[in-house]
């Protein structure tokens, strides 16, 4: 079997298996995978840009914000149904990511980091600041009465589990799709030599706006998801955890392997899960796992998964 | 007429003048090398043809339009091709991937990939990673990605530096092949690669042009070599 070959069945392999445990998996196992897969989904939007593009961002919670508030306040306010205010959280991602990629790519390596960060705490504030609206830290409820999307209610386990699922299938195979295409091989040759990649005649600019373009989509997708899914939107998802944890996520899993987004995050949150189950110090196991990982394990899960038994994957 | 040309052309650091205002001409078709004792700014000046190096006065033409102005990319894609000093390419991509960049995703590009490689005899070596070859198959691989570009103007910064002997000879020979289909110009110190495939050789000096001719005229210039091994 080519290469190409084996990671498509390994990828659908993938989705299949999440079908399939739909049927299977307690209803508490069963409600903590939806979640995992609209949480991963976010980590491939981020996977983009850091994992190919070799562009380190602190700021992704507000692309993941601006797709939560897109659909969020489009339904409370406007009256939008799930659908248009889904289109509308990712229009606002593409927006954000548009404005926010073409002054913070003037900047490079640390400053970048920065001034990442920076813009999404301007973007944390100004939800806190536009509280009347957004009830801030607080937060706001999406009635289950607003989230029926084609007579399918989201509010079901189920139906959550399964939304989820074609979110995550849709984002893994666009991710996929795109790592093969012209534009993300230049991606990657911009990771691996942005000098030569200018050389060779590619805007490298327009490159990496492109690539920012298309993270900040896939993680307002999975941020507006996320608020529809589980019916809440609230600044805390704006906050600068949420542009840590799918740093996380992707170093644990493999930066640059399409498979490590979703593996980073199954072993964060069930990392998470158990330690807490034995100590409410959880977060020092948690701690001791991640250096650990970090000390032996350097490229994460996937990238050891290549560099040890399967080097062809993507 | 010129492929390319410089005029005034000038770059200062902080007050030193790393080029001083040359004049430079290069006809199409020619081979023509750049040669000048360490610091002359050879590689500041062709720095300033493809864009990398912004000038601090003086006009850059290609193919009798300004390209002053264009970014590097867009002097690449009007028909430049640029080798590094020290060797750049992919380390951790396929020879093949590394060409394919190269070839920017024209048509035929799998047979291109395959010609460029074969080119520099590389081609048995085609799904090797880049970063396993040796330093001097490294240097081979980057100017197959530029022969790949199908380039008006091959500019090559120091090519045969740490290559082995015999593959200077293979690179002379392919250097020689190269002129009926493009305009090289060969910033080069090995002086028996400069002499045997160069049509004209262009001397540069504290970033002032000190002559230009012939192999054989630069040879003979009594400048050239005061400016190489010193008065005495």
């Amino acid at each position: 079997m080519s290469d190409t070959g084996k990671s498509l069945t390994l990828h659908l392999g993938l989705i299949a298996v999440l079908f399939a445990l739909q049927f299977v998996l307690p209803a508490y196992q069963h409600g903590n995978l939806a979640r995992i897969m609209v949480l991963a989904s976010y980590a491939i939007g981020y996977n983009i840009l850091f994992g190919y593009t070799g562009l380190l961002s602190l700021g992704h919670a507000m692309f993941f914000a601006a797709g939560m508030y897109g659909m969020g306040l489009s339904i409370r306010y406007l009256g939008f149904s799930p659908a248009p205010a889904l289109i509308a959280g990712i229009a606002a991602g593409i927006v954000l990511a548009g404005g926010i990629g073409a002054l913070a790519l003037r900047t490079a390596g640390v400053a970048f980091m920065i001034v990442t960060l920076m813009f999404a705490q301007a973007g944390y504030l100004i939800i806190l600041y536009f509280g009347a609206w957004t009830r801030g830290d607080e937060g706001f409820v999406i009635q289950q009465a607003q989230r029926i999307l084609w007579g399918i209610d989201l509010s079901t386990p189920d139906n959550r589990y399964f939304a989820a699922l074609i979110l995550f299938a849709a984002c893994l195979l666009l991710s996929m799709r795109l790592i093969h295409r012209p534009f993300g091989r230049v991606l990657i040759a911009i990771r691996e030599n942005e000098d030569r990649a200018q050389m060779l005649g590619y805007d490298v600019f327009r490159y990496k706006l492109g690539a920012v373009i298309v993270s900040g989509a896939i993680s307002a997708a999975a941020g507006a998801s996320y608020g529809l899914l589980f019916g809440y939107a609230g600044a805390s998802f704006a906050a600068v955890q949420y542009s840590i944890l799918p740093l996380l996520w992707v170093l644990l899993g493999g930066a640059g392997t399409l498979i490590g987004p979703f593996l980073g995050a199954l072993f964060t949150f069930y990392l998470i899960d158990i330690a807490s189950g034995f100590t409410s110090a959880y977060m020092l196991i948690v701690g001791v796992v991640l250096v650990a990982l970090t000390l032996f394990a350097r490229q994460g899960i996937g990238g050891e998964l290549r560099a040890r038994i399967w080097n062809w994957l993507p | 007429m010129s492929l390319l040309s410089t005029r005034g052309l000038s770059k200062n650091y902080a007050g030193l003048q790393a080029v001083r205002s040359v004049d430079f001409d290069l006809p199409k078709g020619q081979i023509r090398a750049l040669i000048g004792p360490n610091g002359a700014g050879k590689t500041t000046f062709v720095g300033m043809l493809c864009g990398r190096i912004p000038p601090s006065a003086g006009t850059v033409s290609f193919d009798g339009k300004d390209i002053s102005g264009l970014p590097a990319h867009r002097r690449i894609r009007l028909g430049m091709a640029y080798t590094f000093q020290i060797t750049s390419i992919f380390g951790r991509l396929s020879l093949r991937e590394n060409v394919a960049l190269a070839v920017r995703g024209r048509n035929g590009a799998q047979h291109a990939v395959a010609a460029a490689l074969d080119r520099v005899g590389l081609l048995d070596r085609i799904d090797q990673v880049a970063g396993d070859l040796s330093y001097g198959h490294q240097r081979l691989l980057e100017i197959a990605m530029g022969l790949a570009q199908k380039p008006r103007l091959l500019i090559l910064d120091e090519p045969t530096q740490g290559l082995a002997d015999s593959e200077i000879a293979e690179f002379k020979t392919l250097i020689r092949a190269l002129a009926a289909e493009t305009t090289v110009l060969l910033i080069e110190h090995n002086m028996s690669v400069v002499m045997e495939t160069a049509d004209r050789i262009t001397v540069l000096n504290f970033g002032e042009i000190l002559a230009e001719g012939t192999p054989a005229e630069i040879h003979a210039n009594a400048d050239v070599q005061t400016a190489y091994l010193g008065t005495g």
